[in-house]
């Protein structure tokens, strides 16, 4: 896989793994953010992996760019994955619903396919998490089957529940909190993505693989949602 | 309860130490000082550790009530200040009594001051950080701007001198600056007209400007991408949207966003865009990487170089 080290700034530096993402490129980045993290740890600060890109930004006062540079192109240089090769798998209960999921019925309509495929066909798959971002604790997962893609609502919602699992174009998420927002809503899911007061505050990151698992009203009720 | 009470939070005050690192793999933005040499100098002109916790205060109209005694100071922006009724001096340590309020008016030069209390104030870390990030609910108190009525606690104090920055080595902030920009990211979809246009062209500093991001407006500038993957966002970075207006991402901003950047401004450079008010006008210089890590050991020689004066007050 062809690596590009560019400048972002005075103290980072993005690194692209190609112009395409996919599973492999996102399995081979979550390598190389191992690879950083176990020889590099003095002097990063924060790294931040998203599509087909990794973010480095170093610690100004402990380095140089040439020492970070050359210490990436070392972490860089042994990036072997196949796709399934790292990252968690989470199992995320979702109720799907017209009452949770208030677009279902414009998905299924675009898909030409019923509600009942809808859901069917987003708890087929492995999802991604390619990058976390937007808010605290939003994971943009990827790709939804062609099927069940949807483009942005044209005009965004002013509040978006917390919970709301959404779809936009060929991602798919769930939203960590209450906010405003113009993906699909297809469901809610009861577990908390984002809890600052909690140890991890996320159950998933950037690597991982996700699966959603349909659970009804009732469950959802008593794994603590809230409609 | 030992420490301040807010009588008027003005219009944006915040806690901030200096700033949240290590939380982006969560989607948690840096946050931390715009103005990170006032806000050093505030914290080293009372012997405090350097990371600790202070408040920004934007705009100024902030009055606090002491319930304690121990000893301030403010630096940044300036604005009219008072202990008690007293005009005092900025960029200069007080002592402050029990029951004395301690107001700041509206900033007349710059934007953002600092107001320091000796040993820093007691603000337990969220994600490891004190500093307030509004837009994510995290930090500060209860992770918002100051509220009438916010306590903000902090130890007693009683100084053995008082200390201040003399009057040249204090910053000017005026309506204009110049940022260096160190190029990266997608300055190649940039055509050579675009740098040059970029690079010789005067832009003013919009209202739409907060603690995210700075919106400029002035010549246009294309890139030759049509879309592209969102990626992670450096402090500085300097967007430019389909509308050809630059946006210079400061502390707040979020940590992954999907439009193209020429590069990214240089730290000290952005402290001194925070400072400057809507209608302001700056330019921007290309600078090598090298020169920015140089500039950056430069300026931190010169503020260790730099020492107060002793006053009797």
């Amino acid at each position: 896989m062809p690596l590009n080290i560019e400048i972002a700034g005075q103290d980072a530096f993005i690194v692209y793994f190609g112009e395409e993402t996919s599973p492999t490129v996102s399995a081979t980045i979550q390598i190389a953010v191992e690879n950083i993290r176990a020889q590099m740890s003095e002097i990063i600060i924060d790294l931040v992996p998203s599509y087909s890109s990794l973010l480095v930004i170093y610690d100004l006062n402990k380095s140089d760019p040439f020492e970070v540079r050359a210490g990436l192109r070392q972490a860089l240089s042994n990036l072997d994955a196949d796709e399934s090769g790292s990252g968690e798998l989470v199992t995320l209960p979702v109720y799907y619903s017209e009452e949770s999921g208030p677009d279902l019925g414009i998905i299924a309509e675009r898909g030409n396919i019923s509600i009942d495929e809808v859901i069917e066909i987003h708890q087929q798959q492995e999802y991604r998490v390619y990058a976390i971002g937007f808010a605290p604790g939003f994971a943009y997962l990827g790709e939804v089957d062609e099927r069940i893609a949807a483009p942005r609502l044209s005009t965004p919602r002013q509040k978006v529940p917390r919970g709301a699992v959404a779809i936009a174009d060929r991602q798919t998420a769930v939203y960590p909190a209450q906010s405003p927002g113009g993906w699909n809503l297809i469901g809610l899911c009861p577990t908390r993505m984002f809890n600052p007061e909690q140890q991890p505050s996320m159950p998933v990151q950037a690597g991982d693989r996700i699966r959603f698992k349909a659970i009804d009203r009732d469950e959802f009720l008593r794994l603590g949602g809230e409609l | 309860m030992s420490g301040f009470v807010v009588k008027q939070p003005g219009l944006l005050t915040l806690i901030q130490d200096r700033g949240r690192f290590g939380a982006h793999n969560l989607g948690l933005t840096t946050g931390g000082p715009l103005d990170t040499l006032a806000f050093d100098w505030a914290n080293r002109l009372l012997g405090n550790d350097e990371n600790a916790s202070c408040l920004e205060v934007s705009f100024g109209g902030l009055s606090l009530e002491a319930e304690v005694d121990t000893t301030i100071v403010i630096t940044g922006a300036k604005g009219t200040c008072k202990i008690d009724g007293n005009e005092i001096s900025q960029w200069q340590t007080y002592s402050i009594k029990k029951g004395e309020l301690l107001e700041m008016g509206f900033a007349t030069e710059g934007v953002r001051a600092y107001l320091a209390v000796a040993g820093g104030l007691d603000i337990a870390p969220s994600f490891g950080s004190s500093s307030t990030v509004v837009r994510e609910k995290i930090g500060g108190i209860h992770g918002d701007k100051l509220q009438a009525g916010d306590e903000l606690p902090c130890q007693p104090n009683a100084p053995s001198q008082h200390l201040r920055l003399a009057e040249e080595d204090q910053p000017n902030y005026g309506k204009q600056a110049t940022l260096r920009v160190v190029k990266g990211y997608q300055q190649a979809a940039f055509d050579h007209v675009q740098h040059w246009r970029f690079f010789n062209s005067e832009y003013q500093v919009t209202e739409r400007s907060d603690r995210m991001g700075f919106r400029l407006e002035g010549e246009v500038i294309h890139s030759s991408m049509v879309g592209m993957l969102s990626e992670g966002i450096c402090h500085g970075a300097i967007q430019i949207p389909a509308d050809g207006q630059p946006i210079v991402l400061m502390n707040d901003r979020q940590t992954i966003g999907g439009y193209p950047k020429i590069g990214s401004v240089i730290s000290r450079d952005t402290a001194r865009l925070a400072q400057l008010v809507p209608g302001s006008s700056v330019r921007f210089e290309s600078i090598s990487l090298e020169q920015a890590h140089n500039l950056h050991w430069l300026e931190k020689s010169r503020f260790l170089r730099t020492q107060p004066v002793k006053t009797a007050k």
